[in-house]
């Protein structure tokens, strides 16, 4: 059985090797750039049917991150969401017959985690200044300078563990029943693979902008927050 | 086989079989509970559902630890290369 921790080259472009997962992640991404391209380019103020659903998706994106962030979604839109469309496209690649979710290796995990890393530092500077990011490692007081700074290691490399074994898990079980017993006995397990990866690509979503919120919303205490509470009537 | 990988392979699975019970419990709670508040606040089901998954899913990720310490004794244990 191969170890589900390495992954084999496939071939070599100069002396970059390139992995299976490579090759799915950038197919997965000219696919969503091509599609959100001709999709989008002509918008009309009468939506035809396909441009009603894709404004269902962005609307719920942008609800989402309201509920979640009580911020508005303009500046977070672009990332949240790609990240979400990119995990849920990549989870459920799974279907398309022969084609391994490039999220079930380590090194795309990790990359989308460092995305997030990098993230929470970006919109942490442009809130509140690289002197109001780093005051947000003293936030309650400064004793928690230390526990602040590994938490936020920790926090991403749990992010990195969590997509990879939850993905990886699934494809590695499937493949163990289909060594077991052939045709139609995988199916229910594949229908659970497919609700945990809609469910790991929310979660992960959700994670980064809870990571987000609370350096952006850390730093944005002194301003007045009144938009949290006009929801209640 | 020598008994360094006899002693993996059982400690693999004393990690996956014992890792799994901490988040079992925890996940049963959680549930329980969000299901409790569900009853008693039928209104704000969505922001308990939102607010149950993210939980969930970190409790998960204690069992997901469990597994990914299971695959590395197996597939990439340093001690017996």
């Amino acid at each position: 059985m191969t170890s589900p921790l390495e992954s084999v080259a496939l071939f070599h472009l100069g002396p970059v090797p390139i992995t299976a997962g490579v090759l799915m992640t950038w197919v997965i991404m000219a696919l969503l750039v091509l599609g959100s391209i001709l999709l989008t380019r002509r918008l009309s103020l009468t939506p035809s049917a396909v441009q009603a659903a894709i404004e269902l998706i962005v609307d719920t994106v942008d609800a989402q991150i309201r509920a979640t962030m009580r911020v508005e979604p303009a500046p977070y839109r672009a990332f949240v969401g790609t990240l979400f469309v990119f995990i849920f496209v990549a989870n459920w690649s799974s279907l398309v017959p022969g084609v391994e979710p490039p999220t079930a290796h380590l090194e795309t995990d990790a990359a989308l985690a460092l995305l997030v890393f990098a993230a929470v530092i970006w919109f942490g500077i442009r809130a509140g200044g690289v002197r109001g990011y780093l005051a947000t490692f003293a936030s309650p007081n400064p004793i928690m300078i230390p526990l602040n700074f590994v938490e936020s290691l920790t926090r991403t490399f749990s992010l990195l563990v969590r997509l990879f074994g939850n993905v990886m898990s699934g494809v590695f079980v499937i493949g163990i029943v289909l060594s077991l017993a052939g045709l139609l006995v995988p199916i229910p397990l594949m229908a659970l693979d497919l609700l945990t990866g809609a469910v790991q690509a929310y979660i992960f979503a959700v994670l980064a902008m809870v990571f987000i919120a609370g350096t952006v919303s850390e730093e944005g205490q002194s301003a007045p927050d009144t938009s949290s509470q006009r929801t209640l009537p | 086989m020598n008994w360094l990988a006899f002693v993996s392979i059982i400690s693999a699975a004393v990690a996956v079989s014992f890792g799994a019970i901490g988040p079992a419990l925890a996940e049963g709670r959680a549930v329980a509970a969000a299901m409790d508040a569900i009853a008693r606040q039928p209104e704000s089901a969505n922001t308990i559902a939102r607010t149950l998954f993210v939980g969930l899913a970190m409790i998960e990720t204690m069992a997901i630890y469990c597994l990914v310490i299971a695959l590395l004794l197996l597939f990439a244990n340093p001690l017996l290369k």
